[in-house]
This record gives structure tokens, sequence and C-alpha cells, in this order.
């Protein structure tokens, strides 16, 4: 494949994609991501650090994960739906490609702690777990109502061997842990790498975490052509940052593929944001009339974010990816859906994917259409809140 | 150089005079916004403070107006604030309610270009900070691109409170190294002992936080006098 055709391609060099990205940071965190910028640059174009990467991927992170062809929603609904199965990675989610990628880069850069935020837990857990396998010290900062809706996480954290800060600045959400994390940061990072869970923040970590993710992404296009079936119509993925959306688009970018985003309606950065600069980057965002960071409300606290990664807003500008909202009503109905006709319970976030496609089936997505959707995380980590939601007391 | 978070206090435009009789030589003002990066726990909740009363950008330029002092006063804000307002926009407002220089913590050199050009038009300078971690190269580059003065942050650090001088002396001589700007030293400078330590090696220090603290603990305007005072004695000293 020609590299400048390329769709979603390395951004310039001050880490634009279209309109969007850059490094906007304290100077003191300058140095750090051009560090962070060439250490990528040199080790993603070292075969032996790729062999490292994906050797550990498969021996630690349970890849390749399988594609399901998920055969009752499919007629229920009319499509011809196949899901991509992130659910079944080690930790429960795509979190731990990223994570993997990037604690192998602390190494190679020298450096012996990590910090992450997280929202959900999901890369908190992620990142706990990585450290733990190469003996890094992990802090990770988390939104104090994050930490009660989702404490069975932190113990998992902590069992991992990580300290788990309560951030309770600002909303207490993923946005605040971020804030958190990147305040820590300052303080340590000569020997501290920010471990960023998302393709979100400053250059380089969009692109990074990008191509951490796209393992999904081009496995499940090798896997489509091997089930006979091709590039599907439709790749659906859910959007918080866009880890995993990104990493599944990256397979399908220069495909005939629509790609389609599915946001959180209480924090869709695409359909209900205007451009701005927060954490790092120039992208969409929740904002009012004055340009104070608005605070995002989902039944879902990984896409419990005000942005979205800036390679989205740019994709979403260009009209190459098309971004959906649903709303938390529609949310357990689909877990509901996807557990009874599939036997996946699926996470609360990966949910609103499988409600988007529940919703348009026979409208945006025409009759017997091929869809790949990412099944980016299991529903383990949401069960006592889904129940709580289920029966009122 | 006191640092205040505006609208922290409705009485926030008397604490700036309070400074000023109290020898500061100019005022940096805190214009808040929702996530303040750079800032510790105690700006941090002046700014919270600040956005719960309705303070906007609007708002602050509003009340610097009707603000009759002889020293420059200078803005601190984040990157979105302004460029949510427009850049001219926000560059000839401040210039009218009499601001002579802005300070965005996270507008990294590199990026900055197009708030330069919008801030120079009207003469508004664009104050750049050197931290510990950045190298002499590029310290020299951020001296000699900072208009007015060059914030030299004493540690790698978020604003607070803190008891030694860090790394000042060396971000100060690197700064030096490439450019005769005036220097002022910021992050965690909170006691007159500090700042008459630090004036040896630099042309001033900026006093946020320890200030901040006290006003949205519900101190007078004589306190902030007096605060400020006991700085400007130490320097003078």
């Amino acid at each position: 494949m020609n590299n400048a055709a390329r769709v979603m391609d390395t951004p310039d060099e001050r880490g634009r994609f279209g309109n969007f990205g850059g490094r906007f940071v304290p100077e003191a965190l300058v140095p750090a991501c051009l560090e962070l910028e060439s250490a990528f640059r040199e080790a993603w174009a070292d075969e032996e650090f790729v062999e490292e990467f994906q050797s550990v991927l498969r021996q630690f992170g349970g890849r390749p994960t399988p594609i399901t062809p998920l055969r009752r929603l499919s007629k229920q609904l009319g499509l011809n739906i196949f899901a991509k199965r992130e659910d079944l990675a080690h930790t429960g989610s795509h979190k731990i490609n990223n994570v993997v990628g990037q604690t192998l880069l602390t190494k190679r850069m020298g450096k012996t702690r990590v910090i992450a935020e997280t929202g959900a837990g999901q890369h908190g857990v992620a990142t706990a777990t990585a450290a733990a396998r190469l003996g890094l010290s992990c802090t990770v900062f988390m939104g104090e109502v994050d930490t009660v809706r989702q404490e069975l996480n932190v113990f998992r954290m902590e069992l991992l061997g990580a300290r788990v800060v309560s951030v309770t600045s600002g909303s207490k959400t993923l946005k605040d842990a971020v804030n958190e994390a990147m305040r820590e940061w300052v303080t340590c990072v000569s020997d501290t790498h920010y471990c960023l869970g998302s393709v979100m923040g400053p250059h380089p970590f969009p692109w990074m975490v990008r191509e951490f993710q796209s393992v999904i992404g081009n496995e499940a296009a090798r896997q489509m052509r091997e089930l006979a079936v091709g590039v599907p119509d439709f790749v659906v993925a859910c959007v918080g940052g866009g880890s995993n959306a990104a990493g599944i688009f990256a397979g399908f970018a220069d495909s005939s593929a629509r790609l389609v985003g599915v946001e959180a309606a209480g924090g869709a950065a695409v359909r209900s944001g205007s451009p701005g600069v927060l954490h790092g980057m120039r992208s969409l965002l929740l904002q009012d009339e004055f340009g104070q960071i608005e605070e995002a409300h989902s039944i879902s606290a990984g896409l419990d974010y005000p942005g979205i990664g800036p390679e989205h807003a740019h994709l979403a500008e260009v009209g190459r990816a098309e971004y959906y909202a649903i709303g938390d009503e529609d949310v357990i109905g689909a877990l509901k859906l996807l557990s009874e006709s599939e036997g996946i319970i699926p996470a609360l976030e990966t949910a609103h994917a499988i409600a988007w496609i529940a919703r348009e089936a026979g409208g945006l997505l025409p009759k017997d259409a091929t869809v790949l959707v990412n099944l980016s995380g299991r529903g383990d980590k949401d069960v006592a809140q889904v129940r709580a939601m289920l029966s009122p007391s | 150089m006191p640092y205040l978070v505006a609208g922290s206090t409705d009485q926030w435009v008397r604490h700036v005079e309070a400074a000023v009789l109290g020898g500061a030589d100019a005022i940096e003002i805190g214009i808040p916004f929702s996530d303040p990066m750079m800032d510790g726990p105690v700006i941090q909740a002046a700014a919270q403070i600040a956005l719960e009363r309705s303070t906007t950008f609007e708002s602050v330029c509003g009340e610097l107006e009707t603000l009759d002092v002889d020293v420059p006063l200078i803005a601190m804000t984040y990157y979105n604030v302004f460029l949510h307002h427009g850049l001219e926009r926000a560059a000839g407002r401040l210039r009218a309610a009499g601001v002579l220089g802005a300070i965005l913590p996270d507008l990294a050199m590199e990026e900055s270009n197009p708030w330069r050009e919008s801030a120079g038009a009207v003469d508004l300078a664009t104050i750049l900070l050197v931290a510990p971690s950045t190298p002499a190269d590029r310290a020299h580059r951020l001296a000699q691109a900072s208009e007015g003065f060059t914030y030299a942050a004493a540690r790698m650090a978020v604003t607070g409170v803190a008891r030694d001088d860090g790394d000042a002396a060396r971000v100060v001589a690197t700064i030096r190294e490439a450019s005769d700007i005036p220097v002022y030293v910021g992050i965690g400078v909170s006691r007159p002992v500090q700042a008459q330590e630090l004036s040896k090696v630099s042309d001033g220090v900026i006093v946020g936080s320890a200030l901040v603290e006290r006003i949205i603990g519900g101190s007078n305007v004589a306190d902030t006098e007096s605060f400020v005072r006991s700085f400007r004695d130490a320097l003078d000293e």
C-alpha cells in the first residue's frame, strides 16, 4: 500500500491530524513528550521491539482474539454481524494492547515507574497488570465517583500491586483523573512514564496509542478475509477517548467499509462539542460559551469524557468516519440483548455499539448488511451496577 | 509579583489594590479555568470558587477596567479560555482592560505562534516559562522569545507551597546565558525569606498559592497588604 495515500497516517511533526492534535502542555512536560516521541519512533521502526510487542501479546495478552459470527442476533436484526472479541483479551478489554506497548517502551527508556488515569478501571487494571509483569512501580489516578461505581476494579489494581489514588477535584471522573495524572507527571517525569490510556493527550500519545491498538484492526481484516467475508460494509465501535475505535478503524480506513463511532449521548464530543484545547490536544470538546469544559455524564465510566481523540475529530471533519450518540436508556437493553442472544455480556461501554446496531438495523444499516463490531470489553466489571439498575429498590 | 485568582472573592479587586499598596512591582491575575493542569490544590480550589461565582473572561476584564493602579497587570490563564473567545478579540480585550502581558502555561512554544501574532498586534507581551527539565538550548530559545520577562519555574511541580529554592538558581543562570530579559522565579515561593534568597539570583519572585490560600480562607484586604509588604521588606533589605 502506498504510504502517502493512507487515511490514518503518521501525523505531521507537530502531531497534527488535519486541524486537530498538537502538543499543548506545560513547558515542564515538553522535554518528556519529545523524548517519548523519539523513543517510540525508534522502537516502532525496530523489528526486535515490534517482535517482542507481538510476542507478549500472544503469550500474555491472549492474542489473536477471535472473530465470532453473531448468528442469532444477526437473524433477529436482519443483518450479518461479526464481533471482534477484545473482551477475550487478558484483563477483559482491548486496553491490554496499549499498555503492553507502553510498558515495554517504559523499560526501553530506562524508566522504572508508570502512572495512569482510569475511568471504568479497565485501563487502570491493564496498566497495573503490565507493570506487574515487568516489575514496574504503578500508580493509578481514578475519579472518586468512579472508585465507587467500579470498586472491584480498585481492588483488582491493588491486588496487582498498584497504588490507586482517588481524585476529588472537579467532576471527580475521568477528566479529573487525567488532570491529576498530568500534575503528578510534572513532579516525577525523570523516572516515570505516563501510560495514557486512550488516543488522546499531547503528541505522540494519540498516534502511539493508535499504533499499539491497530493490532485489532489488522488482525480483524485478516480474519474477515479468512472467513471469506472480506471487507464488511460497516465497522462499528464505541468511542470515549476512542482507542478501541481507532484500533479497529486502522485496519479498514483504506477500505470501502463505513466507519462508525458510537458516543455516549452525555459525552458526545463529535455530536455536541466544538473545537478547543484540553489535556494537551486540540480536539472536539464539550464546553460552555466561555470555554470552560463541561462535565460528561454517562452510565459508563469509560465513556464519561468530555472530549475525543484528535484523530477521530479529524476523521469526522473529513467525513471518513461517522459518529452517533446513544443515550443511557438504550444501553442496558443492548447489554441484555447481546447477553441473551449470544451468551456474551458486554461492558457498558461496548453495549453502546450494540445499541446503535440494534437501533439502526433496517435504518442506516440496510437489510443483510455485513457489520463488524468491536466488542471492546466484557461486562463482568459492570454486573453489580447493572443489577442495581435492573432491580429498583 | 503577587498572583491572585480573579473572582475568587467579591473583594478580589480590592485585594489587588492592597497588594499594590503593600509594594508589589506587578500583579499577576489568574483568570479561572475548569481544568487548571499546572495548578495545585489551592489555586484549583480558588478557580472553582471563582467559576461557581460566575466569573468569566469578560467579567474579569470588566472589573479590571475599574482598577486604578500604576503597576503592570499580567493575565494568567489556560489557552482554551482565549481560544474560545477568539485570539484577536481576547488579546484586544485584555489590552483595553489595562493588561500588559499574558502567561499561558499550557501553550507550548511550538503552538504559540497564532496567539503571539494576535497579542503582538496589540502590544500585549507573551511571557514564556522555562522549567528545570528544559534543556539549555531550548531554554535559550524560550528566553529570547519571551517578552517583558521570563518566568523561571523553581521546581518540577505544579503551583503550591514549598520550603526550599528548588532549582531556581540553575534555571535562572541558563536563561541569563541567552538573554538579559528580567527573570522572575515562581512555583512554590511562599515565604519572605525564600524571596530574599531568590532575589540574589533573579529579578523578582512570583507568590501565588500562599496568598491565594489566605484570600480564599477569608483574610481581609489589610492582611493582603501586610502579607505583600512582608515580601517587599525582605526584598528591600
